[in-house]
């Protein structure tokens, strides 16, 4: 253990917080006289402690292993080292420089550089954007808002840059916006779309950088934060790569203020509140931030206004108080509404790391075409090769594959087919598509097709059977794949029985490719037909009393005479799920004379109280 | 040509490895799956339903005990016979007047349902299903008689269950029983059932009339057939006569 890793010891005249479990708890007046002494103490703990940490830092770094460790190198310089840094020459500086240097890089946190893009436009700029997609283009010089629900009715959620001019402004009641500019269109906006489209904006940003993340949405504002650390050099520094990100914002319809900034919280503060395209270096950092309000600290209104109130307006007032102060003042804030603690992630005192989301997986190959063809079926067993090359390089395999081909004339359209199991297959996965290619409209022919898949799931190669016979299981699910291809997921089915004593509430069918267990059925009742007519049918009956069984019923225009019968068994409605008024069933297993046998009810009982007279059914048949 | 000459691969290979009497033979060829043809009397009753199930119940435990001979004691669970799935397809035609099977009276057996909307995508999805190898049988109802379903359609349905191993039947209802490469065609009429012996007003177990008009391995003949556990037992006309009498009896007693 090296000096280093231990705390400085401090001098104190009394331990600042005494053992209370160790010591018996003392009387009331020496605590009182503690309690009063106890900010004194702290401040002092603090001094010894800053003293303690100056006079660490100012020493220089003299480890007593350093130079065991550099002598080691130097002894084993000639050695064969396979892996590992590359090999220090004589003549060349010495590697411990380089790697020290690396070393305090790393510790210092001002090291990385984070750039925040703050969309101050996003859900009316993307809205306009649309509109003019869909052909009804509407300009940002027309009064216009994109309202969301409220609590109390619409409220405007964000505005055109004409309807800002005539006082629209943002959380306001669209009642009290249309008196104020009378002439305003309203349109609801879609939060969860647009929460989207900014997941996709945030995979697209990381053309500039690997990690990237969504900033918030507030309003119709909208942020992300990219970590750009070393690689603002491939285009020429960070003042270039801010120009590049807001040239290609600009083109997707998006007006964007940048910054960059060692610490996300600067990034965040100098994006929002400071001139464009700013580039805060680690050394001028305090002086920087410290004009801008303290509502660049990413503090909620409440907190905000709090701070006014006590006279803090700019970051760099909050920043001449004492931290002692501070953290006792805002002991019982949460930590996103802390102050002190915005202060330090701003300051790069409190580490803030870039939580990035995983890109995900996509699979997708391409085929690009000399001339315009119109049939794609040639390209397909190559393309669906690539895909499954790819598919089996990660270990997925797909459960959807869409097909896109670009014709010439500038359309495009696609097939879809999805399978039952991951597969990665290409010779079956070629075969769903057999017989829908067809369903392409290719137009003057096309040039470039596309096959990718949009879902895809882990899928590991496993061997089910020693003796190389083929998986029943697999054989199964690729036989659902072809048939729900071509006839549509809905029309094969497999059971998923209900759960309910209503005959026809009990059969439940699911799609085949939707997969997942069913539930063991619960067994069934006995005297169940083999077939059920769905709807039950209705007949025309003859009975001798009312309540008993039918002695003659009339069905597709037959007359059936009742021989033998069996019953009833009564099946009440459930009051649960029915309506009001849904009358029992009284079923009768009955077989006619030539030897037919049917399942047949009567829909309540006479006076009731529930309707007229009772109706008869034929719902099943048995064998 | 020799009289097998005309059998099936699979129910050749499995005669050449089991040699037996003529009985054995006589029964591997009734249960031996190729694709069968069975006409409803009556569109709308199940008796056509219960005889197909209980002839797959049949040919499925006869394909148990034949590879319960072969080496393995005790199949693998999910390759019993009984764990497979049947193909079930219908036309819309079928499923419209003749209903849809019930789980609740199938009881464990699996189905995987197809509905086609034209006999030409039904008789496409048998085909296909008759390519899998996981399935215990596949039946398709076609209702009428469709031009697709021809002598070369019939043919393609009867070369790919005897390659696949695979039985198969053909459901038809308000047909005619025109050219057809089907290997068996069966007509079948429900019977007054057996009495309940609990209660003498009631029908009991269902018996049918079974007449095999066409053949290409046996004698046609009619029956009365009735399902036991695990089959199908089929009797000469003395017990159907029997039953016929003792049913009104029965209800007038």
């Amino acid at each position: 253990m090296s000096a280093e890793d231990k705390l400085p010891v401090l001098a104190f005249a009394r331990p600042a917080r005494p053992a209370a479990s160790a010591t018996p708890p003392p009387a009331a007046a020496p605590q009182r006289q503690r309690r009063a002494a106890l900010p004194a103490d702290l401040a002092r703990a603090i001094a010894a402690l800053q003293g303690a940490l100056e006079a660490e830092l100012c020493r220089p770094r003299a480890q007593p292993d350093l130079p065991a460790r550099a002598s080691s190198d130097e002894a084993e310089e000639d050695s064969f080292s396979p892996v590992g840094e590359p090999r220090a020459r004589p003549g060349m500086p010495r590697p411990h420089a380089i790697t020290r240097r690396g070393e305090d890089e790393d510790k210092d946190p001002l090291a990385r550089r984070l750039t925040a893009i703050h969309l101050p436009r996003f859900a009316i700029e993307r809205w306009l954007r649309l509109a003019e997609r869909q052909g009804e283009a509407v300009s940002d010089e027309a009064p216009l808002a994109l309202a969301v629900e409220g609590p109390h009715g619409p409220v405007i959620h964000d505005m055109t840059r004409a309807a800002a001019q005539a006082g629209v402004v943002h959380g306001a009641r669209v009642v009290d916006m249309r008196a104020l500019c009378p002439g305003l269109r309203v349109e609801f906006a879609d939060p969860g779309a647009e929460r989207a489209a900014l997941a996709r904006l945030m995979l697209w940003a990381r053309r500039w950088c690997p990690w990237s993340a969504v900033d918030g949405m507030a309003g119709g504002a909208a942020g992300l934060m990219l970590d750009t650390t070393g690689s603002d050099h491939l285009w020429g520094g960070e003042a270039g790569m801010l120009r590049e990100i807001e040239a290609r914002l600009a083109t997707l319809g998006l007006g964007a203020r940048l910054a960059c900034a060692p610490t996300q919280g600067a990034a965040w503060a100098l994006a929002r509140l400071s001139g464009p395209r700013a580039v805060c270096g680690a050394a001028e950092l305090p002086a920087q931030v410290a004009p801008l309000p303290v509502r660049a600290l990413r503090l909620g209104p409440d907190t905000v206004l709090l701070l006014q109130r006590l006279g803090l307006k700019t970051v760099g007032d909050l920043a001449a108080v004492p931290r002692i102060s501070l953290a006792r003042r805002f002991s019982r804030a949460a930590p996103a509404e802390n102050p002190l603690m915005r202060l330090d992630q701003m300051m790069g005192r409190l580490a803030e790391p870039l939580a990035s989301p995983d890109d995900p997986p996509r699979f997708a190959v391409e085929a690009r075409l000399a001339e315009p063809v119109q049939d794609p079926g040639a390209w397909l067993p190559g393309l669906c090769e690539e895909l499954c090359a790819a598919l089996a390089a990660a270990g997925f395999g797909a459960r959807r594959l869409t097909l896109t081909v670009y014709r010439s004339d500038g359309e495009v359209s696609s097939l879809g087919v999805a399978t039952a199991r991951p597969s990665r297959d290409p010779a079956h996965l070629r075969r769903l598509f057999d017989d829908r290619l067809e369903r392409i409209e290719p137009g003057f022919g096309f040039d470039l097709i596309t096959l990718d898949a949009p879902v895809a799931e882990d899928m590991s190669a496993v061997q089910r059977r020693l003796d190389g016979g083929v998986d029943a299981e697999a054989d199964l699910a690729r036989l659902i794949d072809r048939l729900s291809a071509r006839l549509g997921a809905g029309a094969v089915r497999r059971p998923a029985p209900g759960l309910s004593h209503i005959p026809e509430r009990r059969e439940g069918w699911q799609p085949a490719l939707a997969g997942g267990t069913t539930l063991p059925p619960t067994p069934a009742p006995p005297g169940r037909p083999l077939r059920l007519f769905s709807p039950p049918e209705e007949v025309r009956v003859v009975y001798a009393v009312p309540e008993g069984p039918p002695a003659q019923f009339i069905w597709r225009r037959v007359t059936h005479r009742v021989a033998r019968f069996a019953g009833p068994e009564r099946i009440a409605p459930e009051w649960w799920a029915d309506r009001p008024g849904t009358r029992l069933r009284d079923y009768w297993r009955i077989e006619d004379e030539a030897g037919r046998r049917f399942w047949i009810y009567r829909e309540g009982v006479l006076g009731d109280g529930r309707g007229d007279v009772p109706r008869w059914f034929v719902h099943g048949a048995f064998a | 040509m020799p009289p097998s000459a005309a059998l099936p691969p699979a129910l050749r290979a499995s005669l050449q490895a089991r040699p037996g009497p003529a009985a054995v033979t006589e029964e591997a060829a009734t249960l031996a799956p190729t694709l069968a043809e069975v006409f409803a009397v009556t569109a709308a009753d199940a008796a056509v339903t219960g005889f197909v199930l209980a002839r797959l119940t049949a040919q499925a435990a006869q394909e148990a005990r034949g590879g319960a001979s072969g080496g393995h004691p005790e199949p693998r669970p999910e390759t019993r016979p009984e764990a497979r799935p049947i193909l079930w397809v219908q036309d819309r035609l079928s499923r419209r007047e003749a209903g849809v099977p019930c789980l609740a009276g199938l009881g464990t057996t699996r189905l995987l349902l197809v509905e086609a909307r034209q006999p030409r995508a039904a008789l496409w999805a048998m085909e296909e299903g008759l390519g899998c190898g996981a399935l215990a049988g596949v039946v398709g109802e076609i209702w009428g008689d469709p031009a697709v379903l021809d002598f070369t359609a019939t043919k393609r349905l009867a070369l790919r269950a005897e390659a696949q191993g695979v039985p198969a039947w053909l459901i038809r209802r308000a047909a005619t029983p025109a050219l057809s490469a089907a290997r068996e065609r069966w007509r079948v009429a429900a019977l007054p059932a057996e009495a309940d012996p609990d209660d003498l007003r009631a029908p009991g177990a269902p018996l049918w009339r079974a007449e095999l008009f066409r053949a290409r391995w046996r004698r046609p003949g009619a029956w009365v057939a009735r399902p036991v556990s695990g089959g199908l037992v089929m009797e000469h006309g003395t017990d159907a006569g029997a039953a016929q009498t003792a049913a009104p009896q029965a209800a007038r007693a």
